[in-house]
């Protein structure tokens, strides 16, 4: 989400140069890292329909939930509600790591949905500050069968909230990023509980092993002079270099001809991208980090039992939550946490619990599920990208390019993503 | 994000020294007894700080921050949506329109300031433009014709003279801005509300206070209307850095200042 927010705040809408490949897949940026930081060209996403019927739906998933004055604007967990007048299948679509219920990508989504006729939910990721606030039990994230409770938990809460309001036919499950592993056990889950019965399940993106993306991640920043321990100093150079370059230029606003400039021209070296895609998680991950202390007392960055005022400063717990790695969270706060909870767990056997190879038996069993993602993906390794070939056989729909979801708003991906949804359900 | 995250909201600026005097909400730290240090802090590291802007008044901003959350939620937003629902979309661009039309002579007015010629007879043409062919800027044929919009303000002015941005700023209502722009909102919205009582466009129908306010009021509805920002919507815990960072980047970014000459300014900001 952040990624938006920082220095390539527009850098969605750019054009693309006209250069394609010719193996009948349109989308143009041939870059992994280019195309995860550009997305999709306006022009190749599909044209923008009339209003869709949306509604804010805030959630009191766990009631009477104490939330300490820093956290004063959050009351309850906000989902997004597209809803048609008619009976309508309903898809729930959870976000991916550290994305709130409206992301970009979400929204992408969801709109396509809606114009085939979908009721859409959108859920925050269980990363998110919100989710963890508000609908994490343990208020620690990242055990995917602990957040699939959580996100079942809270799709329950949503749709006893609009079950008067809408008329639904039948139920389905998407999730981009994180957001893709969950959904897999949300949909395990649901074989037990039997409340949605999902017809099908849609991957987009997903990691296979939740470790192994994260450890791919973190690689980037080491391309970093000094590694990520210097990820300020870093960013401070390429804002020079940003500002510099509109300088040089005659540039008359931070407008698509100057984000497009920027990549035409190759302004930022493919490590110096690498990094800023790795610095935009680490931000993400910041926001993970610092939440979940402050819902639990931990003090883990924090101090145990201060308890911060809205007013108070939180600028040197941004910088100390930035610069820890995925390791230090995984190492420091989130297996002792579990290694309390459940005697004789290994680091070793926890790892491989987080990950899709934990319930293969019933990916591979369930005609249920679809996978769509790209060859050129950094979250999967090769042998990653092999395993859910596999696994998923013809139900696995793999692009030639795109990166990491940078293609999800291209106009065949997300005719794909209806299509899997409409088959055999719609006329 | 064409607008930016500060409020264009120039046209209702009179409030602003009385609300500004109640500064002083700043809150101080919290202690609470038996804390203990956390396992990482501050002393560990050594790098610079990223997204940082000159903030010295942030437990006041901070406090603005979160007033302008309430009075968005409470009365701004409320009233917009209430707008919305009334008012046909097409009905609202035109409104937007001539307000944007309207904003024309301010963006002039500052191209002039900085003795820019070309934009200036730019601005000049678009105004004359939507102002006759556009019917009062309902209508936008000057993009069309090559005449691209370029947003000025008297705070650029200032920049553009050599006023550094000063400390970082968040105005009751206005919402993100720096010393520096809010001095510059401050000429602005006089230049313009000068002007204003100079035309007295509703002088001569008996009814001028009433169509004044209601006039000044659509004004202000229309800018929150076409600005999307809504504070802490991303729901994320150092919201408020990211939003300092964009809104002063950006502007600083736009003067044409470098982050080496802003660091001369603000004489360095490494930590340690």
């Amino acid at each position: 989400m952040y990624l938006s927010l920082l220095v390539f705040a527009c850098l969605v809408l750019l054009p693309a140069p006209g250069h394609a490949v010719d193996d009948g897949y349109g989308y143009p940026i041939p870059g992994s890292y280019e195309a995860t930081i550009l997305g999709t060209p306006a022009e190749l996403a599909p044209p923008a329909a009339g209003k869709m019927r949306t509604r804010e739906l805030v959630l009191e998933v766990i009631p009477q939930r104490s939330k300490p004055p820093l956290f004063f604007y959050d009351r309850g967990l906000r989902c997004t509600l597209a809803y048609q007048p008619n009976k309508a299948p309903l898809v729930f679509l959870i976000a991916g790591a550290g994305a709130n219920h409206r992301s970009a990508k979400l929204l992408s989504m969801m709109q396509a949905l809606y114009q085939a006729g979908f009721h859409v939910i959108t859920l925050p990721s269980p990363t998110h500050a919100n989710f963890i606030i508000s609908a994490s039990l343990s208020r620690i994230p990242g055990e995917l069968n602990e957040d699939a409770a959580d996100l079942y938990h809270a799709m329950e809460v949503a749709w006893e909230k609009v079950r008067g309001e809408i008329e639904v036919s039948s139920f389905h499950l998407g999730g981009y990023s994180l957001g893709a592993a969950q959904s897999a056990f949300v949909a395990k889950l649901d074989e037990e509980r039997r409340v949605f019965n999902f017809r099908k399940v849609l991957m987009v993106n997903p990691p296979v092993s939740l470790y192994g993306s994260a450890v791919r991640i973190e690689e980037l920043l080491k391309r970093i002079p000094g590694g990520p321990k210097k990820q300020g100093i870093f960013f401070n150079k390429m804002l020079s270099k940003f500002s510099a370059f509109y300088r040089a230029g005659n540039f008359v606003a931070i407008n698509d001809d100057f984000l497009y400039a920027i990549y035409s021209e190759r302004l930022f070296s493919a490590d110096q991208t690498a990094g800023l895609i790795g610095l935009t998680y680490r931000i993400n991950l910041a926001g993970m980090i610092f939440a979940s202390d402050v819902m639990t007392n931990s003090g883990y960055v924090v101090p145990k039992n201060r308890v911060l005022r809205s007013t108070d400063s939180l600028a040197d717990y941004f910088l100390v939550s930035t610069h820890l790695s995925f390791f230090d969270y995984f190492n420091e706060y989130f297996f002792p946490y579990f290694e309390k909870r459940r005697p004789g767990l290994t680091r070793e056997a926890f790892i491989r619990s987080l990950s899709l190879r934990s319930i293969e038996g019933y990916l591979k069993s369930s005609a249920k599920f679809g996978v769509m993602t790209n060859e050129n993906d950094f979250i999967l390794s090769g042998e990653d990208l092999d395993y859910l070939r596999q696994l998923f056989g013809t139900r696995a729909k793999i692009y030639p390019r795109g990166g990491h979801l940078g293609n999800l708003a291209y106009r065949d991906n997300l005719a794909y993503l209806v299509a899997f949804f409409s088959e055999g359900v719609l006329p | 994000m064409t607008t930016g995250v500060a409020y264009r909201l120039c046209r209702i600026a009179p409030a602003l020294g009385l609300l500004l005097s109640l500064a002083g909400c700043a809150a101080t730290g919290a202690n609470s007894r038996g804390e203990l240090p956390p396992r990482h802090s501050i002393d560990e590291f050594r790098d610079q700080r990223f997204a940082e802007v000159a903030d010295p008044w942030e437990g006041f901003n901070r406090s603005m921050y979160k007033f302008n959350f309430y009075f968005d939620r409470y009365l701004f937003l409320p009233v917009v949506a209430g707008y919305e629902l009334v008012t046909p979309d097409v009905v609202e661009r035109r409104v937007s329109g001539v307000f944007n039309n309207l904003g024309e002579i301010k963006n002039l007015a500052n191209s002039l300031f900085q003795l820019k010629g070309g934009e200036s007879a730019t601005t000049l043409g678009r105004f004359l433009t939507n102002s006759t062919l556009g019917l009062g800027g309902m209508f936008d044929p000057a993009t069309g014709f090559g005449l691209a919009r370029q947003d000025q303000d008297f705070g650029r002015t200032l920049g553009y003279w050599g006023a550094g941005s000063g400390p970082y700023l968040v105005l009751p209502v206005f919402g993100p801005s720096s010393l520096r722009d809010t001095a510059g909102l401050a000429v602005d919205s006089g230049l313009s509300y000068g002007l204003y009582t100079w035309i007295d466009p509703f002088g001569g129908t008996g009814n001028s206070d009433a169509l004044d306010l209601g006039g000044g009021a659509l004004g202000a509805v229309d800018a929150r209307h076409q600005q999307s920002f809504r504070y802490y919507e991303s729901g994320y815990p150092f919201e408020y850095y990211l939003v300092r960072f964009l809104y002063h980047e950006r502007r600083e970014i736009e003067l044409g200042k470098t982050r080496a000459e802003e660091e001369d300014e603000a004489q360095g900001e490494a930590l340690h």
